[in-house]
């Protein structure tokens, strides 16, 4: 049957380039931040630099993509997202526009935020991403109740909520979780295990099985996956969310990936192994898609391509950040609160 | 009507108004440890009012969640104590995410953080905590007195598009008032109790009743004292105290909490930054609430104590501005 072997191949492959371009394009984006963001911050023995244009605390994604990627491409615009503290990829791929990423980056006016949150905090609603979070484990209390208010609203929504490994040695972690079980609630868990509680081995601070046990206990179908493998991530992501639509309530995903980078972008993360980062660095996910995108007949033109369009996006949204204006002075004063606007004393 | 009562009231009315209106908390389905939900999980449903796990985090993160998607939730915490399981939550979440996410987002919701001393419930549940929220922008915090401020001022709380941190006092629930029909209280406008002319006295919550029992002896004393019930602590009508010193020319500021670093101290210091009158305080001693009768008084500001307060500031010899 080589005819329908090939036409599977051939959808495969557009699927997979699909997914592939989404890690690319957090790629770029990542690697741009980085870029810009020497100097941003005076930390891990870092000086500042008053020129740097992405200032303070930048938690790159990188070598993470295929999570955010793999998870995304089975969620819908309506659907609603939480986020982490290392949260570009995920707006990313549920749709927000790069530009205005990278100008909230750079604080500017034009940002998703009106220069108000920076990486940290970065949320776009109109596609559903209520947030980046700068407290570990805070996002899942407010995923469950996105979740919770869909089902109350009647709506056909759901959520997905990102956090890391060390997120599940927070209490948030298991009310959240024991919440979502309760009300049935239609919420993908994703822990996104990058291996780092910021400089300490979550290994060693946590004891038990880890997420997906702790999930288990809870009583949520949970599965766990090579999260540098984008089609694994994927075809998982696409199974638990088929069971959240159809009313199977709440399911857990734990994606196993590593954390390429430091804590934060000026970290140099040397009290790494470097034999550990080396191997985690052969299976790097747009590497390992580009085999298999190879295996499915894709050639390396057309993924270097992908990788120039996704780089040249990037570049685009560096120029516009770079002549965006700065928020007006007045914006500090505004979007705080109604009541009592204008009592700053 | 009593207190306990007049809120909910004001919550099945705003509930019947408005369906995006839900509360969620512990035991609210029947009726709340204090009768302030009684009826209501009957009238509307396991669906809109919500009885939670213990999880405070969860309770008010999960409020976040349902107000930045389209719901009014109305959050029970029990007791502000418990309240503080959920700091994350309330400070950093409910009243940051508009701002941080450039106003794409709002969070009305109202949390009912109840204070005060409470039958001999010691140092973990008869605390008041209103200066920690009012410190926080973007919160809105407010305190009522009587039934008939509590049912408008909830009913304006839940009406308000930001997160209100509602402190009814824990021994008011059985206090009886009127409610007239129709009433309605703005948040941020405090009213005049008692009106005076020698000296002005600030409080809210509770002590409102204590301060009137104060300022009714102190008149016995030729001491006329204007009473002002702040209602709201943050925002606070400044231009309501301010008239009001800017006449009687002395202000003395009043609280159940903690006197050091009360919301007292910040009146106070407004008051004396714009008028140079005389000012003065009266807190608690910063001391835990203890349990024993005697030890639990220690931490009480009674009507007595304030009339000794009015009576010294009266006489004393500080300098009388005349604003007139």
């Amino acid at each position: 049957m080589p005819a329908s072997h090939s036409a599977a191949n051939a959808s495969d492959a557009e699927h997979l380039l699909t997914l592939y371009r989404t890690m690319a394009r957090i790629r770029a984006f990542e690697n741009a931040a980085e870029e810009t963001s020497r100097g941003g911050v005076a930390v891990f023995g870092a000086t500042t630099d008053k020129t740097a244009l992405v200032r303070g605390p930048l938690h790159l994604s990188t070598g993470q993509e295929a999570v955010a990627a793999g998870v995304c491409a089975n969620l819908v615009r309506s659907d609603y997202l939480t986020s982490t503290h290392r949260g570009h990829g995920h707006t990313l791929a549920k749709g927000a526009d790069t530009t205005a990423m990278m100008c909230e980056l750079f604080g500017r006016a034009s940002g998703t935020n009106k220069g108000k949150g920076g990486s940290m905090h970065i949320a776009d609603f109109a596609v559903g991403m209520l947030g980046a979070n700068g407290v570990v484990a805070a996002g899942i209390p407010i995923a469950a109740g996105a979740a919770h208010s869909a089902k109350i609203r009647g709506s056909s929504a759901i959520v997905a909520c990102f956090f890391g490994d060390g997120a599940i040695n927070r209490g948030p972690f298991l009310e959240g979780l024991n919440w979502a079980k309760i009300f049935e609630l239609p919420l993908l868990f994703v822990c996104e295990d990058n291996r780092y509680s910021a400089t300490t081995s979550t290994d060693a601070m946590t004891a038990g099985e880890g997420a997906a046990a702790r999930a288990r206990g809870i009583g949520i179908p949970a599965e766990t996956v090579d999260g540098n493998d984008v089609f694994a991530v994927d075809a998982a992501a696409c199974e638990l969310v088929a069971r959240i639509r159809s009313g199977g309530g709440p399911q857990f995903l734990h994606a196993l990936t590593y954390r390429v980078k430091g804590h934060v972008s000026v970290d140099a993360a040397a009290y790494r192994d470097q034999d550990e980062v080396e191997t985690a660095l052969e299976s790097d996910p747009l590497k390992f898609a580009s085999r298999r995108l190879a295996a499915l007949g894709v050639t390396a033109t057309s993924i270097a391509e992908i990788d120039a369009a996704a780089r040249s996006e990037i570049e685009v949204a560096l120029a516009a950040a770079r002549a965006a204006p700065w928020p007006e002075a007045d914006c500090a004063y505004t979007d705080i609160q109604e009541t009592g606007a204008g009592q700053w004393h | 009507m009593n207190y306990a009562q007049a809120a909910c009231q004001a919550l099945a009315e705003a509930m019947r108004a408005d369906p995006r209106v839900v509360v969620l908390g512990e035991d609210v389905g029947r009726g709340g440890i204090f009768g302030q939900y009684r009826g209501l999980q009957q009238e509307f449903g396991a669906a809109r009012v919500i009885d939670t796990p213990i999880s405070e985090a969860t309770i008010v993160g999960a409020a976040v969640g349902m107000a930045l998607t389209g719901l009014r939730p109305v959050v029970e915490m029990r007791v502000v104590d418990f309240a503080l399981c959920a700091i994350d939550e309330i400070v950093n979440q409910a009243a940051k995410n508009r701002y941080m996410f450039g106003g794409q987002g709002r969070v009305p919701l109202v949390a009912r953080l109840p204070i005060g001393i409470w039958s001999a419930s010691a140092a973990q549940h008869s605390q008041s905590l209103e200066a920690w929220f009012a410190h926080i922008p973007g919160l809105v915090v407010v305190a009522p007195s009587t039934p008939a401020d509590n049912y408008a001022l909830l009913a304006a709380a839940i009406a308000c598009g930001d997160p209100v941190i509602y402190m009814e006092h824990k021994e008011l629930w059985a206090f009886e008032g009127e409610v007239p029909p129709l009433h309605t209280v703005v948040l941020g406008k405090a009213h005049v109790v008692r009106p005076g002319t020698g000296l002005t006295l600030v409080t809210w919550s509770k002590l409102v009743h204590a301060a009137l029992a104060a300022a009714e002896q102190a008149s016995k004393h030729d001491v006329s004292v204007e009473v002002i019930d702040l209602r709201s602590i943050w925002p606070w009508d400044r231009d309501l105290v301010l008239a009001s010193v800017a006449r009687t020319g002395r202000l003395l500021v009043a609280h159940e909490a903690v006197q050091a670093a009360g919301f007292g101290a910040e009146v106070a210091a407004t008051v004396a930054e714009e008028l140079g009158v005389p000012v003065r305080r009266v807190g608690a001693p910063r001391i835990p609430v203890g349990y024993s009768r005697t030890l639990e008084d220690m931490a009480r500001v009674s009507a007595d104590r304030l009339l000794q307060a009015l009576l010294q500031f009266a006489k004393s010899g500080a300098h009388r501005r005349s604003m007139a």
